[in-house]
């Protein structure tokens, strides 16, 4: 990368079901406010800004018409990207790699509980061929968790591991949505969404924020004494159409996944990250991407369930935070996984903290089935 | 600090009321596959695409998903960003940084819109506060009327001054393959044409417009080996504001376009735009909107517009031309349509306008509009 770029500050509101006393610039306000204070840079300091918004989950045409003033842009170089947020990390590095800005304010906003996330998950498909179908996201989901489960003879059982462990680390996790003791008899009981996906396997309607501010190398190392620094990043997008795409062969993560380890000279992942946040819509994903990172072999997904490695107390502990299944909003979910995997490394992450960690991975998803993907490495160093 | 960037190829699809002829994705893939040519480079030489619309016009979700197998963006880096009228700015200006930053070394960016399968007007009321805006300032008209009405009578402005105007693009346009509106009218006709909301008449008004627009921006090296006339990115900025309606001057002072104008002359080295810039292609969504948008930036002292389009400095033949493809007044397909403005500054620098050719383009100047009374503003130049 051309210059050095840290994270120096960071806010996520508590994640619930229904924020009914908060609108959209109240969200964005909170953790915009909370991120810049703690990274020690002024409303007036502040070089840029990229939101990250969907038009459909909020209801509005041009989303961040709403939130501009509620996050210091005013009369400032605000964009938005309509993905997940991951992606908006992306762009503001890409802002200030480019020598355009020194530093950047990321934030990211949905009230999922003001739409009907089916009706809108659907408005994704093709209005030809496919949207009539009824696809939508437990639908299309199902698909992919029965290919790979059939692919590796993954069981329902080892899927139901991930919720019970994420919802039991999410108990840890003062912003989580959803901290819950389960058994994966709780989870296999629960009501079936799309066979094979449970309602416990899947996340939860979830409203909140988060927001991340940016910083190249002299300015972070002035202001803070734990910049953490983003190694390497990548993204990549599949096809479209699921039936072109072999859905348990996570192409573009597993591409993602290669661009930023070559950048940020990872060559054994599973040895060298400590901690990874993945963005996990359903209990087989975190499996599934977890071998697409290369944080297990292929079809060994459920091998780390069994293990117990991916546990907090394991060797390869994923999703301390309680992941996306203990309750974050599409779109914002890859910004609270890259916040996540900054608490690990600054030491601040409380009751979650991982001792030690020192290297951490965050990954964001946007699109039905994995369809784009983007993979970061953060380091301490 | 960053790299030197250039644009080096550009397509455009043509544009119609309805372009029932083809699908959104078939859209997206004629202007794709014109870029491509007019750039002579294959598909394979694109490292990441950039794509973005407005969603609630068409009812598609995340349609830069949809669109990723013509796109290019299947296999490839896929990023979709969204500003409402300044989108197609929005993504150029996301291009340029990207290749800038040295992530990329090639990048694609797209914008497009296919407004006869949706509702504009429905989709753009959305955009406005629920509660304080909706019910008064629906749509485009009544903003930009009450603005123009300020306009007007703040800066002694006549109806005949905006009919001006919608008459030069219209003439211009007429010499733009690509064009929308081919309308050759007078200042009568513009002025006897229907009412749309007082001072807006109907051929002040800008069309609703389906098509796609696509450019290449690359770095230096590969600039010099793509082509021997690129139009290099002297100067990209944007500025957000987020005034509810009524609280500002609106039309009468785009104070973000004054701002991110003045950024970007500083940064180009341009201390006198009238004298220094060759061209200007600019976002007038209505012949008023330019009048203002030309005064905020900084081509004339503070509300003497007036002086310069009497003169005629903006006609083809003027001092200064601006709008030569027609504008937006001819050609709207909104989520391309700020993008068709940096690829016709691009066009008149690589000396491609044809009919539409401003003679000797060494600087030119780009402007989108949107959102939130945002600006973005691109200069492009002929050499480095």
């Amino acid at each position: 990368m051309m210059r050095k770029v840290a994270i120096i500050g960071v806010a996520q509101t508590k994640f619930e079901r229904e924020k009914k006393a908060e609108g959209f610039p109240d969200l964005v306000f909170d953790v915009s406010r909370r991120a810049l204070e703690g990274a020690g840079i002024s409303s007036s300091e502040l070089q840029q800004t990229i939101t990250c918004s969907q038009d459909f989950y909020d209801g509005r045409t041009i989303s961040n018409f709403a939130v501009s003033d509620a996050c210091a842009s005013y009369m400032k170089p605000e964009s938005k990207v309509a993905m997940d947020s991951s992606m908006a990390v992306f762009y503001a590095l890409a802002r200030i790699l480019s020598g355009a800005y020194d530093n950047g304010l990321v934030v990211t906003h949905c009230k999922m509980s003001q739409g009907q996330p089916n009706l809108i998950y659907n408005a994704i498909f093709d209005p030809i061929y496919q949207r009539h179908l009824g696809l939508d996201a437990h639908s299309c989901h199902a698909f992919q968790a029965r290919a790979y489960m059939n692919r590796y003879g993954i069981s329902p059982e080892q899927c139901a591991g991930v919720s019970v462990k994420n919802h039991a680390n999410a108990l840890k996790n003062p912003y989580a949505q959803e901290g819950r003791t389960l058994t994966v008899k709780d989870v296999i009981a629960s009501p079936m969404l799309a066979d094979p996906i449970h309602t416990l396997d899947a996340m939860p309607v979830s409203d909140g924020a988060c927001a991340l501010v940016l910083a190249e190398e002299h300015t972070a190392k002035r202001l803070t004494k734990n910049p953490v620094w983003i190694k390497g990043i990548g993204s990549f997008m599949d096809a479209y159409y699921l039936g072109e795409r072999d859905l348990t062969e996570p192409s573009a993560l597993i591409k993602a996944a290669q661009k930023a380890y070559a950048m940020a000279g990872i060559q054994d992942p599973a040895r060298e990250i400590d901690v990874a946040e993945i963005t996990e819509y359903y209990s087989y994903q975190e499996l599934l991407w977890a071998e697409g990172l290369g944080l297990c072999g292929r079809g060994e997904g459920g091998v780390m369930i069994d293990e117990g490695t991916s546990a907090m107390t394991g060797s390869m502990p994923v999703n301390p935070s309680g992941g996306v299944l203990a309750g974050n909003p599409y779109t914002v979910a890859g910004l609270v996984r890259v916040v996540e995997a900054y608490l690990q490394l600054i030491g601040g992450a409380e009751e979650r903290q991982i001792d030690g960690a020192r290297t951490a991975l965050a990954h964001g998803v946007t699109g039905p089935c994995g369809q784009s993907h983007c993979v970061m490495v953060l380091s301490t160093q | 600090m960053g790299r030197n960037v250039a644009i080096v190829g550009t397509g455009q699809t043509h544009h119609k009321a309805k372009r029932d002829d083809v699908n959104i994705v078939e859209l997206i893939h004629e202007a794709v596959v014109r870029c491509l040519e007019d750039a002579e480079i294959s598909i394979d030489h694109v490292d990441a695409v950039l794509i973005g619309n407005m969603e609630h016009f068409e009812g598609i979700n995340l349609s830069d998903m949809w669109a990723s197998d013509v796109s290019g963006a299947r296999g490839r880096f896929g990023m979709k960003i969204t500003t409402g009228g300044s989108t197609g700015t929005s993504l150029s200006l996301a291009a340029y940084y990207h290749v800038a930053s040295g992530l990329f070394d090639t990048v694609m960016c797209i914008g497009w819109q296919k407004q006869s399968e949706g509702d504009t007007t429905a989709g753009l009321i959305s955009a406005t506060d629920p509660v304080w805006e909706r019910a008064s300032f629906a749509g485009a008209f009544g903003t930009f009327a009450a603005a123009a009405v300020q306009f007007m009578k703040e800066y002694g402005l006549s109806e005949e001054h905006a009919a001006k105007v919608a008459v030069k693009n219209r003439q211009n346009g007429l010499r733009n393959p690509y064009a929308h509106l081919k309308l050759d009218i007078t200042v009568n006709d513009v002025l006897n044409s229907r009412m749309l909301a007082y001072p807006i008449r109907m051929l002040d008004m800008c069309p609703a417009s389906e098509g796609a627009c696509a450019m290449i921006f690359t770095c230096e090296e590969k600039a010099k080996r793509m082509t021997n006339r690129p139009a290099w990115v002297a100067a990209a900025e944007t500025r957000h504001d987020s005034p509810f309606i009524g609280d500002v001057p609106m039309f009468m002072d785009l104070r973000t376009l004054r701002a991110a104008s003045a950024a970007a002359y500083k940064k180009a080295g341009i201390t006198n735009p009238l004298k220094e810039l060759d061209v200007i292609e600019l976002y007038e969504p209505v012949s008023w909107a330019e009048l203002s948008f030309l005064d905020s930036l900084w081509l004339c002292e503070r509300g003497k517009i007036r002086e310069l389009i009497d003169k005629g400095a903006t006609t083809m033949e003027g001092e200064l031309p601006v709008n030569p493809s027609g504008g937006v007044l001819c050609t709207n397909p909104i989520g391309a349509t700020a993008m068709c403005r940096v690829a016709e500054a691009a066009i008149q620098i690589r000396g491609q306008g044809d009919k539409r050719q401003v003679p000797n383009v060494r600087t030119a100047l780009a402007t989108g509009y949107g959102g939130n009374w945002w600006s973005d503003v691109m200069i492009l130049k002929s050499s480095l």
